[in-house]
């Protein structure tokens, strides 16, 4: 009996250890086993592919991390064999769920393990990686690459996505903004103006809620936004607090006061005013949007059963062929006539004043969430190996090769150079009509160069910061967990004992460096 | 066994020999001690060797060391430096964080003021503690050790009772990870074998089709957790998902899941009995394959009815088997993480949450220190409870024997 207790003592903390380590604790060597894709298929390329073999990097065998989408991580496994047959060298993509790409790739650097010699991750997570200096300076090679043309790239995705204190570390490979898309032809009908401000959007979303929107006989949804915990909801909270949080220009920033770090999502009438309008949304929507991802959010808008939804540019380019083409449109995200006064916490109402910037009396603020897909070469990768990586990167982001790769809705990848606005063709290609390609493009124009655009967060730790605190208690907000007040709380208190835990001077230093981009 | 005694024994004793008689003994003598080491190395404790070790070394590299390490990790946190990375020490920070600090709201829930029913649960449990103790002290037969022990392990008792009714038996409570996980374990244990102990009675008998279901039975078992998880994911989505039709006609378009924590919880515990209710299923049918029919059939003939067949000899005959079996899933449910983690992302909120899936979203921030501080709660949490439950069964299970 005793025995058997000993043994049974014995076995059972091994066993819950062994196997807990097993399931929390994915190790960057179990990324090659996870979904290591061999690059096989070849699509549609540009005349460099056609080329002779080469011989440039032959027997170099570049592993590249990425998302597993199956976007963005699509266009480099298809364009691959066109790249290999141009040098010779071999490209491996191992692609991993979104959750997992941000631990696999730092610890496969930091630790030294070096499983990967590039990483086609999210721009937001560099002040993690260049610290410490686990990312190739790729500066010079980027100014003396003529098949990048690092100077078509526009300047804010080559500031945002690719430098980090002054110095370049990625290769664009994607441009992102939020924007709502719309129903046209149903607006249209009924001269509807598409929503200026988050109030128009309500509405509007109130208004074509429970109608039959594709003639199927069932009734269809207001609106459909993406809320569930652990995908994308907290980039949304960020577009519908912008406006309320951020009126006098980029520099000023919508997360932190730029005085002390104190975070600005908590306990004020905008961040209150945020959370509700985006809880709104929720009684125009499906019944599951709780529990709804991107994925299911597309799938409803382009099959015709919402009339509004807010997305990256992806709904765009994956319009053509569905119920949605040819009826869709898109606008700047929607903007306020209140900002907040950070003195008092207040709302006030917009003028020329506390809110310079306001077009028609809305205080616009289009959030550049994310970034954009954008791919960095490993420090510690051999010499050969970093110049294949650089090499295909470059190929992935030339003009002739991304100018149709950002038209494809299966890429993921949205516009970021100068000729992917000004060359209408591959659109019209790609099955858009040229009013609906203007239409799109323009509303990304308005977004990048409006003076007032919102940066996503880009210091160390900002994973933490906005999937970790921002999301949890979004999510329990959402769900009923907490109230308005009890979010913003819970908010504050996490983002401040991240702040304290890293160094609260050291992240007000990169938080204001951060903010200095160009546009 | 006795090999290496054998230079012990004492020779005959022999008159003076000659040199070549010499040399033969020597000889005879050199072979003996060839064949003693031989056996030496063929006696227990070179066995012992050959074989125990490989096995504990192996468990020493692949599970004690990572215990070891992990106590490390969970009393640090990481600190990355220029081309690498370090562990800084900051003593039970995160053991801190967890059980007093900012993540006490996630880890044990929102603790309010027991209702009526919640002080009845406690009394009840202080009362049940307080009689079982004394009945042990005054029978004599337990150890001051042992009295020790059942003291710490009423006080354990009556602390869990007492944070389980602030979060589910009060006004304003919420359960967190610790207590969702223990909601997921006994719901989805009592479901299993409810379910598996029905089919193996089902199959047991000789019904039409019976190999047929036998392998369609275990069919769930042999999906990856993962892929149960999209198809459930699948399966729940009422507004767009293969099942929408059949939502639509039953008049259940606007119902959801996910919007609703004990809905949501509910879907968890579905989704895992689909999958594990094979698993109980199989070795229970194993269980009852083997009984000796004889007793059964001499029940009967004596009058006993199916209810009394099944209460006092098929029960008593698979105890054995089902404490094997609750103990397994009661130690595999506590790491459960892909059903909350794929079907709801630990949503609504934070209803579905569990402990694995909170360590796990802590090691995708690479905020190693409280993922291992949360495994080590975990590792503690099941220790304790699978070596009451050993205990309790073990005692029965003796007395029937």
């Amino acid at each position: 009996m005793s025995r058997f207790r000993l043994v049974a003592a014995a076995i059972i903390p091994i066993l819950v250890m062994t196997a807990c380590t097993s399931s929390a604790s994915p190790s960057p060597s179990s990324a090659s086993a996870s979904a290591s894709t061999p690059a096989s298929s070849s699509g549609a390329s540009p005349s460099t592919a056609a080329a002779s073999p080469g011989t440039k990097f032959a027997g170099v065998n570049v592993n590249i991390l990425t998302f597993n989408g199956p976007q963005v991580a699509e266009p480099l496994q298809r364009r691959a064999p066109d790249w290999e047959k141009l040098t010779g060298g071999h490209v491996n993509v191992v692609a991993v769920g979104f959750q997992t790409i941000y631990d696999k790739a730092l610890l496969d650097a930091s630790t030294g393990t070096n499983a990967f010699d590039a990483y086609v991750f999210n721009p937001q997570w560099l002040g993690d990686f260049t610290g410490p200096g686990y990312l190739l300076d790729l500066t010079d090679r980027v100014n003396n690459d003529p098949q990048l043309d690092w100077q078509d790239i526009g300047p804010f995705f080559r500031d945002f996505n690719a430098s980090y204190n002054g110095k370049v570390y990625t290769i664009p490979l994607d441009g992102d903004f939020h924007m709502v898309s719309y129903r046209k032809d149903i607006l249209d009908k009924d001269g509807v103006k598409p929503p200026a401000t988050w109030d128009d959007y309500l509405a509007v979303a109130q208004k074509y809620n429970g109608q039959d929107l594709n003639a199927d006989g069932q009734p269809d949804y207001g609106s459909c936004i993406a809320k569930k915990k652990g995908a994308q909801s907290y980039w949304w909270i960020i577009s519908v607090a912008g406006g309320l949080l951020q009126s006098k220009g980029t520099n000023e920033g919508a997360f932190f006061d730029t005085s002390n770090m104190n975070p600005l999502f908590g306990a004020n009438e905008a961040m209150t005013k945020a959370l509700e309008t985006y809880a709104k949304t929720k009684d125009f929507g499906p019944p599951d949007e709780l529990n709804m991802d991107v994925g299911g959010s597309r799938g409803l808008f382009t099959t015709g059963r919402c009339a509004l939804t807010m997305d990256w540019g992806d709904i765009g380019t994956l319009v053509p062929g569905t119920y949605a083409q040819d009826k869709t449109g898109s606008t700047i995200t929607p903007g306020w006539k209140q900002v907040l006064d950070r003195a008092t916490g207040k709302l006030v109402a917009c003028d020329p004043t506390t809110c310079p910037n306001m077009v028609d009396g809305v205080n616009y603020a289009p959030f550049a969430s994310f970034g954009g897909w954008s791919g960095a070469i490993n420090a510690k990768s051999p010499a050969a190996n970093q110049d294949a990586a650089y090499d295909f990167l470059s190929y992935m982001s030339s003009p002739a090769i991304s100018g149709i790769d950002v038209t494809l809705g299966k890429t993921g990848y949205n516009p970021y150079r100068t000729s992917h606005f000004n060359n209408i063709q591959p659109w019209l290609d790609a099955g858009l009509s040229q009013a609906a390609a203007e239409n799109y493009l323009g509303a990304i124009k308005a977004s990048l160069t409006n003076a007032n655009m919102v940066l996503d967060l880009r210091i160390p730790q900002t994973k933490r910061y906005e999937q970790d605190v921002l999301d949890t208690a979004l999510a329990q907000y959402l769900a009923g967990e907490l109230d308005a007040a009890g979010a913003e709380q819970a908010i504050a208190d996490g983002w401040n004992a991240i702040t304290d835990e890293v160094g609260r001077d050291q992240q007000l230093a990169a938080y204001v460096a951060s903010l200095g981009v160009q546009r | 066994m006795a090999s290496s005694d054998s230079s012990l024994e004492l020779e005959p004793q022999e008159p003076v020999p000659s040199g070549s008689a010499l040399r033969v003994r020597a000889r005879a003598r050199a072979a003996r001690r060839a064949t003693d080491t031989l056996d030496a190395w063929r006696s227990e404790g070179a066995a012992r060797w050959l074989f125990i070790w490989p096995a504990v070394l192996l468990i020493l590299v692949l599970s004690i060391f990572p215990l070891v390490a992990s106590i490390a990790l969970s009393l640090s946190r990481l600190a990355f430096h220029q081309g690498g990375v370090d562990l800084k020490f900051i003593g039970f920070a995160n053991y801190q964080q967890l059980l007093f600090g900012l993540e006490r709201t996630h880890f044990l829930g929102v603790l309010k003021s027991p209702n009526p029913i919640g002080w009845a649960i406690v009394i009840a449990t202080v009362a049940f503690s307080a009689l079982a103790w004394t009945r042990a002290a005054r029978s004599g037969n337990v150890r001051l050790f042992g009295l020790l022990l059942r003291l710490v392990g009423g006080v354990l008792l009556v602390g869990f009772v007492w944070i389980l009714v602030q979060a589910l038996a009060s006004d304003g409570g919420r359960p967190g990870a610790l207590i969702v996980t223990l909601i997921f374990v006994f719901a989805g244990i009592v479901f299993q074998y409810a379910l598996g102990l029905g089919l193996a009675m089902l199959l047991v008998q000789q019904v039409p089709w019976r190999r047929f279901f036998r392998i369609v039975f275990l069919i769930p078992l042999t999906i990856t957790p993962v892929g149960v998880g999209y198809m459930f994911l699948m399966m729940t989505d009422t507004s767009k998902g293969p099942l929408e039709p059949i939502w639509v006609a039953l008049g259940l378009r606007d119902f959801t899941w996910v919007t609703d924590p004990w809905l949501a919880r509910l879907a968890v515990i579905i989704g895992d009995t689909w999958q594990w209710t094979p698993f109980v299923f199989i070795v229970l049918l194993a269980a009852l394959e083997s009984l000796d029919q004889e007793v059964r059939e001499a029940a009967l003939v004596d009058g006993a009815g199916r209810w009394q067949s099944f209460r006092h000899i098929t029960m008593p005959a698979i105890l054995p088997v089902t404490t094997t079996i609750v103990l397994i899933r009661l130690i595999e449910g506590f790491k459960i993480i892909d059903m909350p983690n794929i079907l709801l992302g630990g949503g609504p909120g934070t209803a579905t949450q569990s402990m694995t899936l909170q360590a796990y979203i802590d090691w995708n921030t690479l905020n190693l220190g409280r993922s291992a501080a949360i495994a080590y709660l975990l590792l503690i949490l099941v220790s304790v409870v699978a070596t009451v439950y050993v205990s309790f069964v073990r005692r029965r299970v003796t007395d029937l024997a």
